[in-house]
């Protein structure tokens, strides 16, 4: 496909702006760029088809079954998108005066009280404004909890060794150490290991429940009592939430601090890689410290300070809201429920043949493991995955979590019907089929797409991140 | 109540039969304690239907007051929004993917996002942009945060920057434990003498172009002094201003960064917006966030991937240049959309519109009585004026003909023009100025 650049012609162009009925004001000649940028020069209707054709290879929930382990890639809700777009939310300047933006502080106020609700916190800040902001936000939270009461030796975080790769990194940029618990060979928290890191320099633990390999904790309020024992904080890694929604709350479980991510479990759209939202909730004794700025409050005393400008990505909360209504009290659980149902249904169709990590009933997502496959028959995950796409379904998540080989991560969402499930499981089981009798097909898979594997290393070696206008 | 299930009841009890199990109950008993399960879910009111929420969305909605007339900036722009932008990133195929990690079925994204990265580069006048941040505050710090070494680990930021930026800035810096500095304002400009005693310490230093105050800094003198001290200069734009202004590449900046919201996306009451982050070459490694490259496929044939992982959190993890992993990459797309249609010639016009505007808007006010300009430097579409009357009621009474007045600030009113106002427009605010004035 061409690029932008590649369909500009010198000359044309998309008129736009309306001609100056002001008099020329000239801007002083040494702050003038001395040249153009190299913007493309196109008609609108050029522009259009190029978008379109790029929209025909993207794949989104509305292109197909999208189990990306992790993600919660749900349905979207047109009704959502409505709410988001109506002009008395879009047209709002983040500054105007307080007693005109009275509709988008109910926005707030009602999405927290809902929220906190769910999750069992008592106060919840909008700011941060993805999954991986609200971690660096909630872990701000204990830094500036242990700081206040001057404990300032609790320098390091326990994080379980399944975690996603952001809980540590976070953790790093909040200045702690990470000390990492292995898990059982359920994939719980060993309880052993953690009592054995629990001391007083422990700030707190990160962790989410259920589980990076879909399985709910059951020693949870033992974890969560050892951590506040120890004098630190718990913190609630909201990515799994879609899994527990209305049958139980972190809050209960003894977590202190949760972050959510509404572009997740809240279905509002993953835009291709945002923007999303990642409100942090917390118990009371932390709520001093957060952002002032959700009602365009003055500064508390006590707040730690922004993590980013305004009220954070405030349309996608409109979006959460909206759907968080729509579903109710009934909806929620009815909605997490059948996402842990699917998850199991697909699970149960697919484990006589693909090796499970763990053999338990899972919650909302599962984790198999192809290392004894590819042991025997050279066939990786990879391979796997990339079978897939050659069904029109998105693959699961690849290679995570660390701690099972070979991983492939399924997240089927409860927006999900029964056919689909089905048909999902064929497409496993004829792959399943191939690897018996033609592995080396699977290597070169996918076969359908518009561009085959992509060679990766290449890229990472010889970096290419942006048009060269000198090629020719 | 509203449902996005596509089960049905026999289909729900069919599918437990398959996994050996009566009710949905079943699935939490086992492992959820008993003492935290809940009975009867939360306790938040019942569901509605799409009609009912969507007509509950439109009254909130109606609570607010959309200014007709918009006088405001200070971060956040009111400018024209081609129609074609919002159409584009409507789409389904882009509103609802995820982030491109299967690169075969996601070329469309990932060209989409080189394609901006491009644009970014050919705007600022850098080597490479990464897909996004947040917003233009927090790639404000996590371009600071690019800048740090083992011996150079001190941020200075002019006093002279959003208010906002500063904020996160020293949020970020406190969490890293490291030291932060404020650098004092001259007459609405970064006093450049500060810059002659950076401590050795010092990693970078933090300036906005045009500043918080509508004002050009001295930015490439500043620029100067910045790495004479050693260290790294990282430069805030108003990407808006760059169809006519000299580009932070041009003045020899390291790093630039900016709040892309002017770039096609509606005000929204802070969010969503987009954090541009671009750097020269050798910083490139240091780069937050995702980027994509590219390379060929299994065939030869040219092919976008997401690149340089080595530097991210799902790879590195404590160690990665920093935890961001969702960006804003629709928002991303609409500025790329937006670039796309305007053109070189179409930001250079919209530029000029501003410029003007503000020009004629600020020597019309200036003839009133008790207004004059706060500072004599030049300005791009921002200036700071005095005001005869508390601010406040100046606000509350440009309020009553639909007109967001300019934001009040300690010694004045900071004024914001963009191409949206004409002449009329800028005629008719002064003139009810005057009358609330002489009143």
């Amino acid at each position: 496909m061409k690029l932008l650049f590649e369909r500009s012609v010198k000359g044309r162009r998309t008129y736009l702006m309306p001609k100056s009925t002001f008099p020329k004001a000239e801007l002083p000649d040494h702050l003038k760029r001395k040249e153009a940028p190299r913007l493309p020069e196109m008609s609108e209707v050029a522009v259009a088809r190029h978008y379109k054709e790029l929209s025909k290879q993207a794949f989104g929930v509305t292109s197909g079954f999208y189990p990306l382990g992790s993600c919660t890639m749900k349905y979207n809700p047109r009704v959502n998108e409505a709410a988001a777009g109506l002009p008395g939310f879009t047209g709002v300047h983040p500054l105007q005066p307080k007693d005109t933006v009275k509709g988008c502080q109910e926005v707030i106020i009602q999405a927290e009280k809902l929220l906190c609700e769910i999750t069992g916190m008592d106060n919840m800040s909008f700011q941060p404004a993805a999954g991986a902001h609200g971690e660096f936000l909630g872990l701000l939270l204990i830094k500036k909890y242990h700081e206040e009461r001057g404990d300032f030796k609790r320098k390091r975080i326990i994080v379980p060794d399944s975690a996603h790769g952001t809980n540590p990194a976070s953790a790093a940029m909040v200045g702690f150490t990470v000390t990492h618990v292995p898990s059982d060979s359920e994939g719980q928290v060993d309880l052993e290991a953690l009592k054995a890191v629990l001391d007083d320099t422990v700030a707190g633990l990160m962790l989410t429940n259920p589980n990076t390999v879909g399985i709910f904790d059951r020693n949870i309020l033992e974890i969560t009592r050892l951590v506040h024992d120890a004098g630190g904080l718990n913190y609630y890694d909201g990515a799994n939430l879609n899994a527990i929604m209305g049958w139980v709350r972190p809050g209960d479980m003894g977590f202190d601090v949760v972050h959510l991510n509404l572009h997740k479990t809240f279905s509002t759209p993953h835009g291709g890689g945002g923007p999303g939202s990642g409100p942090v909730g917390c118990k009371k004794i932390l709520s001093p410290y957060l952002p002032a700025s959700k009602l365009g409050d003055e500064e508390k005393e006590k707040s730690l300070g922004q993590v980013r400008s305004f009220y954070g990505n405030f349309l996608v909360v409109v979006r959460a809201l909206t759907y968080i209504l729509t579903l109710g009290k009934e909806g929620l659980p009815q909605a997490s429920g059948m996402a842990v149902l699917n998850a199991n249904y697909l699970m149960q169709k697919l484990k006589d043949v693909y090796p499970m990590a763990y053999d338990r009933l899972c919650m909302h997502e599962f984790v198999m493991t192809l290392e004894d496959i590819k042991k025997k028959t050279g066939v990786s995950a990879l391979d796997v995955a990339k079978g897939l796409l050659d069904y029109g379904m998105h693959p699961p998540t690849m290679y995570f979590p660390l701690i099972v080989h070979e991983a492939l991560m399924v997240e089927p969402t409860e927006t999900e019907n029964r056919e689909t499930l089905d048909e999902a499981a064929e497409a496993f089981m004829a792959i399943y089929q191939k690897i018996q009798e033609d592995p080396e097909s699977l290597h070169l898979s996918p076969a359908t797409t518009p561009i085959s594997r992509p060679d990766e290393v290449n890229a990472a070696r010889n970096p290419v991140v942006r048009y060269s206008f000198d090629k020719q | 109540m509203g449902s996005y299930l596509p089960s049905t009841k026999q289909e729900q009890k069919q599918m437990l039969e398959a996994i050996g199990l009566k009710d949905l109950k079943d699935l939490f008993t086992g492992d959820v304690p008993n003492s935290v399960l809940l009975e009867n879910s939360v306790n938040i009111p019942e569901g509605l239907s799409e009609m009912s929420v969507r007509t509950k969305m439109e009254n909130i909605a109606a609570k607010n007051t959309v200014f007709s007339t918009i006088l405001r900036g200070a971060g956040a722009y009111d400018h024209y929004i081609p129609a074609i932008v919002p159409a584009v990133t409507s789409r389904d195929e882009f509103l609802t993917a995820y982030t491109p990690y299967q690169a075969e079925i996601s070329q469309g994204v990932l060209q989409s996002i080189f394609e901006y990265q491009t644009m970014v580069c050919e705007l600022t006048g850098m080597d490479v942009s990464n897909a996004s941040i947040y917003d233009g505050a927090s790639a404000a710090a996590e371009g600071v945060m690019m800048t740090l070494t083992r011996k150079r680990d001190r941020v200075c930021v002019s006093a002279t920057a959003h208010p906002d930026v500063i904020s996160t800035i020293k949020t970020y810096c406190w969490g890293r434990d490291i030291p932060f500095e404020l650098l004092p304002e001259k007459d609405g400009k970064l006093d450049l003498t500060a810059l002659d005693s950076l401590k050795e310490d010092t990693a970078c230093v933090y300036l906005q172009q045009p500043n918080y105050y509508g004002q050009f800094e001295d930015a490439e003198l500043a620029r100067e002094k910045i790495h004479k001290a050693g260290a790294k200069a990282v430069l805030g734009v108003y990407p808006t201003t760059l169809g006519l202004v000299k580009s932070p590449g041009e003045m020899g900046y390291d790093i630039a960064v900016a709040e892309g919201q002017p770039l096609g996306m509606p005000l929204s009451w802070g969010g969503p917006y987009l954090g541009i982050l671009a750097a020269k070459k050798e910083l490139m490694r240091s780069m937050p966030g995702r980027i994509v490259g590219e390379t060929v496929d299994a065939k030869g044939r040219r092919a976008y991937v997401l690149t340089l992982q080595a530097r991210e959190q799902h790879i590195r993890r404590e160690k990665a240049s920093s935890n961001i992993c969702s960006n804003q990459a629709l928002c991303a797309m609409t500025a790329s959309i937006y670039l796309a249609v305007m053109g070189p010639k179409g930001m250079e016009e919209v530029a000029q519109l501003c410029y003007d505007g503000a020009h004629y808007f600020a020597s019309e006010l200036c003839k009133l009585p008790g207004f004059e300009l706060r500072y004599k430097g030049d300005f791009f579409n921002e200036f700071v004026t005095s005001c005869p009357i508390e601010p406040e009621k100046l606000e509350k009474e440009l309020a009553k003909h639909g007109v967001l007045s300019g934001l009040p600030l300690e010694n004045g009113v900071l004024w914001c023009a963009t191409e949206k106002l004409d002449k009329n427009a800028i005629d008719e605010v002064v003139g009810i100025i005057r009358e609330v004035c002489t009143k």
